[in-house]
């Protein structure tokens, strides 16, 4: 079973109480003038971000294929079962590659530091593996972030809207966006009005690389036997010709 | 005694400004890390140093694996003489490629990571391994001109008995990584533009990598013959010009057939950077392909040497439009490099003329260089390993 996020924007008041609690829980400092900014960064991992009279957030979506793990040249990113997607500060180079490739543009990096971090939301592993609330969603103060089983999650969502059709969009971002989140979106507007990339593939991205990398050993296999099978083929004829050469 | 200064030309002013510029960049690069020293950013995590350094430094340097498999293993007896200048610039390019990474990687001090920390998923991974490993059969394809050099003989054997195996394993990994840098933006198409984005980039990559390690040849072929007063092989080079116009052709076709199953030409209406920096790209290996049909062309040494620059260009420019221009409006951003990107970016190619130069004027790299004993040898011993 795996835990993801549910957010209803129609339910949130920008009251940016999840800013807060992910901030204290991450140890990054937090004050009025880091609240007034709407976009994530190295040292906000989440946002409120107002668009109109309405509210929407933004944090990593724990994608369930995700594409940063999936570039990540020595597996510093890697998709738990529980759920979150969880970052080894201890391997990563530095190479960016999963910011590159992340349809959501969520990683981003400690720009200024000298021995610098990617950063990025978790999804609280750490306190999901006790049992616990993601930050965010124990900050909430009324229930627009929680957090919980995704299934029963994308049921409850489901239900919402079929309880009060004139109230929502009549869909949930994050079912196949990318081939799934962990985090799951409502809204009362299409989604591209509160922000939300409606852009990105409906299929999992590391699809696209592997459908390459999977003929690596087709390649080298061929490969070898070709090139060997020309350079014997012609290195034979030149010393042929050569011998041939000498008798005349 | 009298201290000698060395001359002072236009050539070496330049050069030590753009190291000294370079400097200065690295102490920004060190002191205050990749914030102060670039204009990368979240939205736009890959500037310069990825987009030239890396992509068109890796492909530039591909005259290696080509002419060693048109030599060697397509025995083409005939492109020998340029065979070495092409592995002494692969040699050069790849470790310049690896300087370039310890300057973009936030941890250069864990550069050797991905050799220990698996992930075979990762492009970037493949990549890693591949330009390790065909560093060091680089390396290697290089030694014998440092063991001529010195008359070690014994070492030179060993160095061709394994030559054969050596050369079709660089050859594959060639084939591997060149493609692969292509293969790494396979998973932004959201992001990366149209006229550019196709499941087929890896092999785009691979084929233009190809032709411009051939344009790269004729090119230092042509600066060395002036640099060291050489008489030009020009016949020779004009055949491989014939090879170029072939294979800038299938590029070029292989492109539009793709843009067509692909209906992006209706992009091409729209006025936008990307439509002009495209056109660019395409006129720089389109004009070169049709003009080196022509045999007035190919035997003139000046026009010959202007359509591989064209060519050379026309892949930097490909280059750049996949790394950089072409994901900035899918990145929601504008990128221009800092100075400080540039001047590392300038050392590290002037660096690379340098050295070519040195390596050139004090080692058996062009054939015809006073060790012919060395070299009269080395042919004898070459016979050795045919016998099958
Ligand atoms: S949103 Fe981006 S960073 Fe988060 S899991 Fe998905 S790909 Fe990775
Ligand atoms: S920046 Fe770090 S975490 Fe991101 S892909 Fe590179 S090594 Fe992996």
């Amino acid at each position: 079973m795996s835990k993801a996020i549910l957010y209803d924007s129609t339910l949130c008041i920008g009251c940016k109480a999840c800013e807060g609690g992910c901030a204290e829980r991450w140890g990054l400092p937090y004050n009025d003038k880091i609240a007034a900014e709407e976009t994530i960064s190295a040292h906000k991992l989440t946002a409120v971000e107002t668009h109109g009279e309405r509210y929407s957030r933004r944090l990593c979506m724990n994608c369930q294929q995700p594409a940063c793990a999936s570039v990540c040249p020595v597996g510093a990113l890697q998709k738990t079962a529980l759920g979150p997607v969880v970052y080894d500060a201890d391997k990563c180079m530095g190479c960016r590659y999963c910011m590159q490739a992340c349809p959501f543009q969520v990683p981003t990096y400690e720009w200024d530091k000298r021995l610098p971090k990617m950063r990025k939301c978790d999804m609280c592993s750490d306190r999901q593996i006790k049992g616990k609330q993601t930050a965010c969603a124990e900050a909430c103060p009324v229930g627009a972030t929680v957090c919980g089983e995704r299934d029963e999650l994308l049921t409850e969502a489901r239900k919402r809207i079929a309880e009060k059709p004139g109230g929502y969009y009549n869909k949930v971002y994050g079912v196949q966006e990318v081939g799934g989140t962990s985090v799951l979106y409502l809204s009362a507007v299409p989604f591209e009005q509160i922000g939300l990339r409606t852009n990105v593939p409906m299929e999992a991205l590391p699809e696209t690389t592997w459908r390459v990398l999977e003929l690596v050993p087709d390649v080298v296999s061929t490969g070898t036997v070709m090139l060997g099978g020309i350079w014997w083929i012609t290195n034979r004829r030149a010393e042929v010709a050569k011998k041939e050469g000498r008798r005349k | 005694m009298k201290v000698q200064f060395p001359k002072i030309t236009v050539w070496r002013a330049i050069f030590a400004a753009i190291m000294l510029s370079g400097l200065a960049a690295t102490y920004l690069r060190v002191m205050y890390g990749l914030g102060g020293s670039t204009n990368m950013s979240d939205k736009f995590p890959w500037g310069l140093w990825i987009g030239f350094d890396v992509m068109c430094g890796v492909a530039l340097a591909a005259g290696g694996f080509t002419l060693v498999a048109m030599v060697h293993i397509f025995n083409v007896e005939a492109y020998k003489p340029v065979l070495r200048p092409a592995i002494l610039t692969a040699f050069l390019g790849y470790s310049l490629v690896v300087v370039g990474l310890l300057f973009d990687l936030g941890r250069p001090d864990r550069l050797w990571h991905p050799l220990v920390m698996w992930n075979p998923h990762s492009v970037m991974f493949e990549v890693a391994w591949c330009v390790t490993l065909y560093t060091t059969v680089l390396f290697l394809e290089f030694l014998p001109m440092v063991f001529e050099k010195f008359g070690m003989h014994k070492p030179l054997e060993w160095i061709h008995r394994i030559s054969v195996p050596l050369m079709i394993l660089g050859v594959l990994l060639s084939t591997l990584h060149q493609s692969s840098l292509g293969s790494l933006f396979l998973i932004v198409p959201e992001k990366l533009y149209p006229l550019w984005y196709t499941p087929i980039l890896p092999l785009l990559f691979w084929v233009s990598a190809i032709a411009v390690g051939l344009a790269m040849t004729i090119f230092e072929s042509w600066h060395s013959s002036r640099a060291f007063g050489r008489a030009l092989e020009l016949p020779l080079l004009a055949s491989m010009g014939r090879v170029l116009a072939v294979l800038m052709s299938v590029y070029l076709w292989i492109r539009f057939l793709d843009m067509s199953h692909r209906h992006v030409f209706g992009l091409l209406g729209r006025n936008r950077t990307e439509t002009w920096l495209f056109g660019l790209e395409i006129a720089l290996m389109a004009i070169p392909a049709v003009l080196l049909f022509q045999a007035k062309v190919r035997m003139r040494p000046g026009a010959l040497y202007a359509c591989a620059v064209m060519v050379v260009f026309g892949v930097i420019t490909n280059r750049l439009n996949v790394g950089i221009t072409g994901l900035e409006a899918g990145s929601g951003t504008h990128y221009f490099p800092k100075w400080s990107e540039v001047a590392v970016t300038l050392s590290i190619v002037a660096a690379g003329f340098a050295i070519f130069h040195f390596v050139a004027q004090n080692f058996p790299v062009f054939e015809g260089h006073p060790h012919e004993a060395a070299l009269a040898e080395l042919e004898e011993t070459e016979e050795d390993p045919v016998v099958v």
